[in-house]
């Protein structure tokens, strides 16, 4: 049984315009000890998926899904007690902007015992014996004096590692982490990865792993979706998708990274993620697809099979062209 | 923290020099001079008013009288009250505790009632029950003060008759002014009944001085709590599965309080200036209906003395809400 199952997972937001959705029918499955990234750009629901799998969307979304199991727990139809005692203990979830997502006005060792004493029930001295435990274990030097830190006076890198020492604080099975280096330098953001896959892999706890950047997913992922305007274009093992990506999305963003390129002037895909007004009809991408036709224009795609990466696309790519998907009737 | 108070103490020195000129002008640009007043409708011969000025030193040169009232002030000398001829000082202080009480009284029941309305509104904004609440708070803020006071000693002392319409506590009970607050003389003295007459003198006036501050405060806790609710760390503190009762009254509850301390601060001077109206409808006799009567006397020296004494406790209001702001905000603790 996998760890997380999402079977059409889809997010509605009611807003002044009409709904919007966010998410569209993405299904995707976590194993423990797997890291999965889930890679798009800003826009296309990554986070919105995952907040939806951490309940922490507001009100005006709607989520609805076949499925949405952890653990064989139904998470959609989960009342609010039940609820408390996965979310943070069994899931837990870091986010983007490390330096926001403490709160201002309590130190780091209050923030990091209160999962302790919630999840777990540890008395004062385990939860401080705890604490330093789990900031030496995130690499913060003298982890005594931390404790008693605000964290305005932690640097960004400091704060994602407090984040990440609270995430991981009562061993959760799954890891969320929403773009958790984009925030940070660039030398501290190999050292943020660096840290999470091998937390990963000491814990055996399942890794999701939200970002855009499609190096850190090379150097991290196992497994990896490319979700598009909500959607899920594309999934492949992280080698095999490198090799060869079956959705042109996907190929347009490997072919966008600077060591890939082979011209004087770096490719790009011309266009933006589709939003609330200017969702096209047929496929989604098909305004900024350089293979698009009529049909692509006009008609919604089917899914291709595992052998083309799930494609989410009417023609996906084999060696780089454009063929007939066969489930097109 | 020790440059902080540093700070803030240096802050409080342009703001006294001010209140005293504030203080000394505002009376001497009324018309008429205390002279006239005293001497009513008998009125006075030229020559015995230059005299009379004289004798209370009105005939100096402004700028004298003010740097006179200035030092003397900075010695704890306010003067001599021209009507009683009691040292402004006593006369003060004897007044002063049955407005504190009043005041205390206030700000307690705008906070009691004002954060949670603050609170439940943000949580359910956009409701009905938010709009209520919040249009209520408006009408509050609104309400002229001396109409409502009387709107309610309408209701509740003259249709129902449930509280007495003015004083203290009733004429039947007398006992030593010990701290000068009638609640606590009241149970000090051990008379049967006088709490409960002093309790019932206290609540008419407590809502109308209290009303205003706590329609601010449910406002700016309403604004602050939605401002609060939106930000990563209560993100944070929800995705640690923590009851909702936490995320909202520890995590997103100690943030909002920033801004709504400052605002009880600034509360302190609204509760003065409508001690002064609520004190002269219902006869409670503190510094605000004293002040009143001694404007219309034109008893310089009370008023003088009376403004600046109500400056000094606002200012060591604020000096002490600044001092609580730093303590609630870590980040203003530790810039120094």
């Amino acid at each position: 049984m996998a760890l997380l199952e999402i079977e059409n997972l889809s997010v509605a937001f009611a807003t002044s315009g009409g709904t919007f959705r966010a998410v569209d029918k993405l299904s995707l499955s976590v194993q423990s000890n797997d890291i999965l990234a889930i890679v798009g750009e800003s826009g296309s629901g990554k986070s919105v998926a995952m907040m939806a799998v951490m309940g922490l969307l507001p009100w005006t979304a709607k989520v609805t899904a076949d499925k949405l199991n952890f653990n064989g727990i139904d998470l959609l139809n989960l009342n609010a007690r039940m609820r408390k005692k996965v979310i943070g203990k069994d899931i837990a979830m870091i986010f983007q902007e490390p330096m926001s997502s403490l709160n201002p006005c309590f130190t780091v060792g209050f923030q990091l015992a209160e999962a302790l004493r919630v999840h777990l029930g540890m008395n004062r001295a385990e939860r401080r014996k705890r604490s330093i435990e789990l900031l030496e274990l995130v690499g913060i030097p003298a982890p005594e004096k931390r404790l008693s830190a605000f964290p305005h006076q932690l640097s960004g890198g400091m704060s994602q590692r407090v984040m990440i020492a609270m995430a991981i604080s009562c061993n959760p099975k799954l890891l969320i982490a929403d773009e958790p280096t984009t925030a940070l330098d660039v030398t501290i953001q190999a050292q943020i990865l660096d840290l999470l896959v091998s937390l990963q892999s000491e814990t055996d706890m399942g890794l999701v792993l939200i970002t855009h950047d499609m190096g850190v997913v090379a150097e991290t992922a196992d497994r990896v979706v490319v979700q598009y305007a909500g959607q899920k274009a594309e999934e492949q093992p992280v080698k095999k998708l490198f090799a060869e990506p079956h959705h042109p999305y996907t190929s347009a963003l490997l072919a966008a990274l600077p060591e890939r390129a082979t011209s004087q002037i770096l490719p790009s895909i011309p266009g933006v993620v589709p939003g609330q007004f200017d969702r096209p009809k047929g496929c989604l991408f098909s305004p900024r697809c350089a293979y698009a036709t009529d049909l692509c224009r006009t008609v919604e795609p089917k899914r291709a099979e595992a052998a083309l990466g799930h494609a989410l696309c009417h023609y996906p790519l084999v060696d780089g062209e454009p063929t007939k998907n066969q489930k097109v009737s | 923290m020790f440059g902080f108070l540093l700070k803030r103490f240096g802050l409080l020195i342009p703001t006294f020099l001010g209140v005293t000129l504030a203080a000394f002008s505002f009376v001497r640009i009324l018309p008429g001079d205390p002279v006239l007043l005293m001497a009513g409708e008998r009125g006075v011969t030229p020559e015995r008013h230059a005299q009379l000025l004289e004798q209370f030193g009105f005939d100096r040169p402004l700028y004298v009288q003010y740097f006179d009232y200035l030092f003397s002030a900075l010695r704890g000398d306010l003067g001599q009250s021209l009507v009683t001829k009691r040292p402004v000082w006593d006369e003060f202080f004897t007044l002063f505790p049955a407005t504190f009480e009043l005041s205390i009284c206030a700000i307690i029941f705008a906070l009691v009632i004002g954060l949670p309305i603050g609170m439940l509104a943000a949580i359910k904004r956009g409701t009905w029950f938010d709009q209520s609440l919040m249009g209520a708070a408006l009408v509050g803020y609104s309400m002229p003060i001396f109409w409502w006071g009387l709107l309610l000693i309408i209701l509740f002392s003259g249709t129902l008759g449930w509280t007495p319409v003015s004083g203290r506590i009733s004429l039947l009970y007398y006992f030593p002014n010990v701290t000068g607050l009638m609640l606590v003389d009241s149970l000090l003295s051990g008379q049967k009944g006088a709490f409960a007459s002093a309790v019932s003198h206290l609540i008419l006036p407590t809502i109308v001085l209290g009303t205003i501050p706590l329609a601010v405060i449910a406002r700016q806790t309403r604004s602050a709590m939605l401002e609060v609710l939106n930000e990563d760390y209560v993100r944070t503190a929800r995705a640690k599965g923590l009851s909702a009762k936490r995320v909202i009254g520890v995590h997103a509850l100690r943030n909002a309080m920033i801004p709504v301390i400052t605002t009880i601060g600034l509360q302190v001077g609204v509760l003065m200036a409508g001690a002064i109206l609520t004190e002269t409808i219902f006869s409670w006799p503190g510094i605000g209906k004293w002040l009143i009567d001694s404007i219309s006397r034109r008893d310089y020296p009370s008023v003088q003395g009376g403004l600046l004494m109500i400056a000094v406790i606002i200012m060591f209001v604020n000096l002490v809400v600044d001092l609580l702001y730093g303590l609630i905000n870590p980040r203003i603790r530790h810039k120094g």
